[in-house]
C-alpha cells in the first residue's frame, strides 16, 4: 500500500518564489484518500491472512504517518528517503515507490489512494505500475472478489460504475466510496512506537539517479498562485416568477442561451 | 522549560478527537435524552485502549503516562461531558486506587478486565451525612467468621450501574476517627450489595450516578484494600489524581463553550453587523479564550508532575479549582452571547452550563479546594 503524507489544512500557503506548496507548519496527516486504501488493504489482511506493508516516500515525519498506519493494523512499514529524492515530481516519484516495492519482493495487489490532497495529480498509482509492468484499474468503488491470481472490481465512472477483472498482481487505486476508514487505535500506537521503520535510500534501492529528483522530473511547473478569490456574484431579488425572469433575461444578455 | 506536547500525546490527542468526533458526537443528544450511555460505547473504548493509557505495562497499560490520559479525557469531554466523567471516575478514582494500593492478587484478578473495558470501576466514598466531610463516613465493616460484613449506604457514585466492581470506603475501628476507616474492593455480585436508583439530575444526564446499599453485604478476608485503617488516606491520594482528571473534563467544557460561540458570534448579524464586531461580545470571547487556555496550562502542569514522580497535590487543586470554576463562567458567557438561541435545547451550551456545575462540587467542592491550597500554604 503506498501512502502519502500531506499537510492537514484548508490553509495552504503557497511558496510563490519555489513555485510550489510551502508545507512548513502544518499538521502532518495520512492523505485522506490513503486511508481508504489503507482500510481495504487491512479488511484484505483480515479476510484473508495477507500481509500489509505501507510504502511512502517522503523525510523524517513521515515516519509519524507510517506509525499511525501501524497503528490501524498494517503489519510493516518502509520509508523511501534520500537527499536525491528531493525535487521528485510525480513520474519520479512512482518511479522511486516502484523500485521500493520491488526490493520488498513478493506482493500480490498494490493499492494507492485516487490522488493525493495537495499534489492531487493522481499520476502516482498508474506511474507505479506502469514501472513495474502491472495491470491497473483506478477509481476502484468495491472489491467484489479476490483469490489466488484473480481480482473481480467495481470501477467508478463518471455515470455509474463498471465490473472489471484480471489477474494478481495488479496496481488499483481506490476512492472514498470503497469503506469507511477505521480509527487507529491507542494501543496500536504504543505498539508501533517501538517499531524501527527501515529507511531505503539511492544506493538501498539501486535506483538510476538520473531517474530520481530534479533529472528525474520531466515536470515543469510554470506557476503555482492561490485561485483568485471568487468575485462577489449577484443575488437576484424578488419573487421566484420574477426572479426566473431576471435570470434568463441577463443570460439571454450575456448570449448563454 | 518546555510547552511541547511529545509526538506521541500529540498522536493521542488528535485519535482521541477523531474518536469523539465520529463515535460520540453522533450519539450525545440520544443519550442524554436516555439518561444513559450504552455499554458498547465503553467496550469500544476499552478495545482503543483509552482506559489503559496511564498504566504501566507490566499491568497492561499503554504507559503512555497521566498526562495523555488528561488530553484524552479533554478531549472527550469537549463533545460530552457525561462520557467524560463517566471515563474519569472509572480510570482515576475507581481503577487507580486498586493499581495503587492492591496486593499482586487484586490487581491481577481486577486490573485487566478494567482496563480492557469489560466492566466499569466506581468509587464509594460520600455518603448522606459525609460529604465534604469524608472522616463522618457511618458505613461499617465488621470482621466476623473470616468474612467481612459491611452495612451502609453510598449516595451520588457515577457508574454505579455500569461497574463490575467497586472501591469503598467504611469504618472499621470506630472511635479513631478518619483513622479508623478501611477500603474495601467489593465486586457488584457480592451478596448483600445492591445499586439504589438512579438520580434525576441538572445536567450530566447520560452519566450514570446511583446508590450503593449494603446490606450485610459479605466479603472474603482478602476483599480489604491495602492496609487496614488507611481508607482514607489512601482515597485522598486517588482523590489527588481524581482532581486533574476533573480540571481536564473542565476545560473540555471550557473550550467546548469557545469552540460553539465563535462561529456563533461571527454569523449572528444584529444591527447589520455580526454581533462579534461588538467589543463587549469580543471580551467575552477574549476572556473566555485566556481562561480556556490558561486552565488547560495548570491542568497539564499537574499531570506533568505527576508524570514526573514529583508532588503534585497542590497543583492538582490549583488546576481543579480554576478550571472548574473556568468553565461554568465560559458556559454562562456562552449561553449569553447565544442570547434566546442559547437557551433553548437546541444549541449545546445550555447542556454545557448544567454540565459545567458539577465541575465545582464533585470531588471536592470549590470551597473544600480553597481550604486545601490554603493548608498547603500552611495556614
Ligand atoms: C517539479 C516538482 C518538484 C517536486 N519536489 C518535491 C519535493 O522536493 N518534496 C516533496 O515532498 N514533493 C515534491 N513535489 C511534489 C511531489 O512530487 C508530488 O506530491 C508527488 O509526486 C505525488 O504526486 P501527487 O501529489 O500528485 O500524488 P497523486 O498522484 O495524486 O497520489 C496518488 C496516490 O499515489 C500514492 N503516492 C503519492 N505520493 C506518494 C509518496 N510520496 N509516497 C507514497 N505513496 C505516494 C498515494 O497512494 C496517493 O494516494 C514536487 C513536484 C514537482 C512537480
Ligand atoms: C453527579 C455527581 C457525581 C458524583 N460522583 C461521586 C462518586 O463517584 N463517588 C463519590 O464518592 N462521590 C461522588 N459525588 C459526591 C461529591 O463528591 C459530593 O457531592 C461533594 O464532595 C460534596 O459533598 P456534599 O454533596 O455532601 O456537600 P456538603 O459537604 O454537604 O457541602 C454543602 C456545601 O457546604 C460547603 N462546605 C462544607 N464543608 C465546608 C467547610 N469546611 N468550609 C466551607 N464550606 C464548606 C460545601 O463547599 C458546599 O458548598 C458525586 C456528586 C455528584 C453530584
Amino acid at each position: 500500500m503506498c501512502m502519502k503524507q500531506v499537510p492537514e489544512t484548508t490553509e495552504v500557503k503557497i511558496d510563490q518564489a519555489q513555485n510550489r506548496v510551502d508545507t512548513g507548519g502544518l499538521t502532518r496527516i495520512i492523505n485522506p484518500y490513503d486511508t481508504y486504501a489503507l482500510e481495504e488493504a487491512i479488511r484484505i489482511k483480515e479476510n484473508s491472512g495477507a500481509t500489509v506493508t505501507v510504502v511512502s516516500m517522503g523525510p523524517d515525519e513521515v515516519d509519524q504517518s507510517l506509525r499511525e498506519a501501524l497503528a490501524m493494523g498494517a503489519d510493516e512499514a518502509v520509508r523511501l528517503s534520500d537527499p536525491a529524492f528531493e525535487g521528485s515530481d510525480p513520474l519520479a516519484t512512482a518511479y522511486i515507490l516502484a523500485r521500493g516495492i520491488e526490493k520488498l519482493g513478493d506482493y500480490d495487489l498494490i493499492i494507492c489512494g485516487r490522488q493525493a490532497m495537495d499534489g492531487s495529480s493522481g499520476n502516482v498509482g498508474p506511474g507505479v505500475a506502469e514501472e513495474l509492468g502491472l495491470p491497473q484499474v483506478t477509481f476502484v468503488r468495491k472489491i467484489e472478489e479476490l483469490k489466488e491470481g484473480y481480482i473481480r472490481l467495481q470501477r467508478m465512472t463518471d455515470d455509474g460504475y463498471e465490473v472489471l477483472e484480471g489477474p494478481l498482481p495488479m496496481l488499483i487505486t481506490v476512492v472514498k466510496e470503497i469503506n469507511e476508514p477505521r480509527l487507529a487505535s491507542l494501543k496500536g500506537l504504543m505498539k508501533a512506537k517501538r517499531v524501527t521503520i527501515p529507511v531505503w535510500g539511492l544506493s538501498d534501492l539501486g535506483a538510476d539517479p538520473s531517474r530520481v529528483g530534479p533529472s528525474g522530473s520531466p515536470t515543469v511547473v510554470a506557476k503555482v498562485a492561490p485561485p483568485p478569490p471568487r468575485s462577489g456574484g449577484e443575488i437576484i431579488e424578488g419573487t421566484p416568477e420574477e426572479q426566473v425572469k431576471t435570470l434568463v433575461a441577463k443570460l439571454k444578455a450575456q448570449k448563454v442561451l | 522549560m518546555d510547552f511541547e506536547l511529545t509526538e506521541d500525546q500529540r498522536m493521542i490527542q488528535r485519535m482521541a478527537r477523531d474518536f469523539a468526533q465520529k463515535e460520540v458526537l453522533p450519539h450525545v443528544a440520544e443519550w442524554e435524552e436516555n439518561e444513559a450511555l450504552p455499554r458498547e460505547i465503553f467496550r469500544q473504548m476499552g478495545e482503543m485502549g483509552f482506559f489503559a493509557l496511564p498504566f504501566p505495562e507490566e499491568v497492561g497499560g499503554l504507559g503512555a503516562g497521566y498526562l495523555s490520559y488528561v488530553l484524552a479525557v479533554e478531549e472527550i469531554s469537549r463533545v460530552s461531558a457525561s462520557l467524560g466523567i463517566s471515563y474519569a471516575a472509572h480510570v482515576s478514582i475507581g481503577t487507580f486506587p486498586i493499581h495503587l494500593f492492591g496486593s499482586p492478587e487484586q490487581k491481577d484478578r481486577w486490573l485487566g478486565p478494567l482496563l480492557r473495558g469489560e466492566f466499569l470501576a466506581a468509587f464509594g466514598l460520600t455518603e448522606p451525612n459525609a460529604g465534604s466531610d469524608a472522616g463522618a463516613t457511618e458505613t461499617t465493616a465488621v470482621f466476623r467468621d473470616g468474612e467481612w460484613v459491611l452495612n451502609g449506604t453510598k449516595c451520588f457514585i457515577t457508574n454505579a450501574n455500569l461497574a463490575g466492581v467497586v472501591v469503598a470506603t467504611a469504618v472499621t475501628d470506630p472511635g479513631r476517627g478518619s483513622r479508623g476507616i478501611s477500603s474495601f474492593i467489593v465486586p457488584t455480585d457480592a451478596p448483600g450489595f445492591s445499586v439504589g436508583k438512579k438520580y434525576a439530575k441538572l445536567g450530566l444526564k447520560a452519566s450514570d450516578t446511583a446508590e450503593l446499599i449494603f446490606e450485610d453485604c459479605r466479603l472474603p478476608a482478602d476483599a480489604l484494600l491495602g492496609e487496614r485503617n488507611a481508607g482514607l488516606r489512601q482515597f485522598l491520594t486517588a482523590l489527588d489524581g481524581g482532581r486533574i482528571s476533573i480540571a481536564a473534563l473542565s476545560v473540555g467544557i471550557a473550550q467546548a463553550c469557545l469552540d460553539a460561540s465563535l462561529p456563533y458570534a461571527k454569523t449572528r448579524v444584529q444591527f447589520g453587523r455580526p454581533i462579534s464586531s461588538f467589543q463587549a461580545v469580543q471580551f467575552k470571547l477574549a476572556d473566555m479564550a485566556m481562561e480556556t487556555e490558561l486552565a488547560r496550562l495548570m491542568t497539564y502542569k499537574a499531570a506533568w508532575l505527576k508524570d514526573s514522580g514529583r508532588p503534585f497535590s497542590r497543583e492538582a487543586a490549583m488546576a481543579k479549582l480554576y478550571a472548574s470554576e473556568v468553565s461554568v463562567r465560559a458556559a454562562l458567557q456562552a449561553v449569553q452571547i447565544h442570547g434566546g438561541y442559547g437557551y433553548m435545547e437546541e444549541y449545546p451550551v445550555e447542556r454545557y452550563l448544567r454540565d459545567a456545575k458539577l465541575m465545582e462540587i464533585g470531588e471536592g467542592t470549590s470551597e473544600i479546594h480553597r481550604l486545601v491550597i490554603a493548608r498547603s500554604l500552611g495556614c
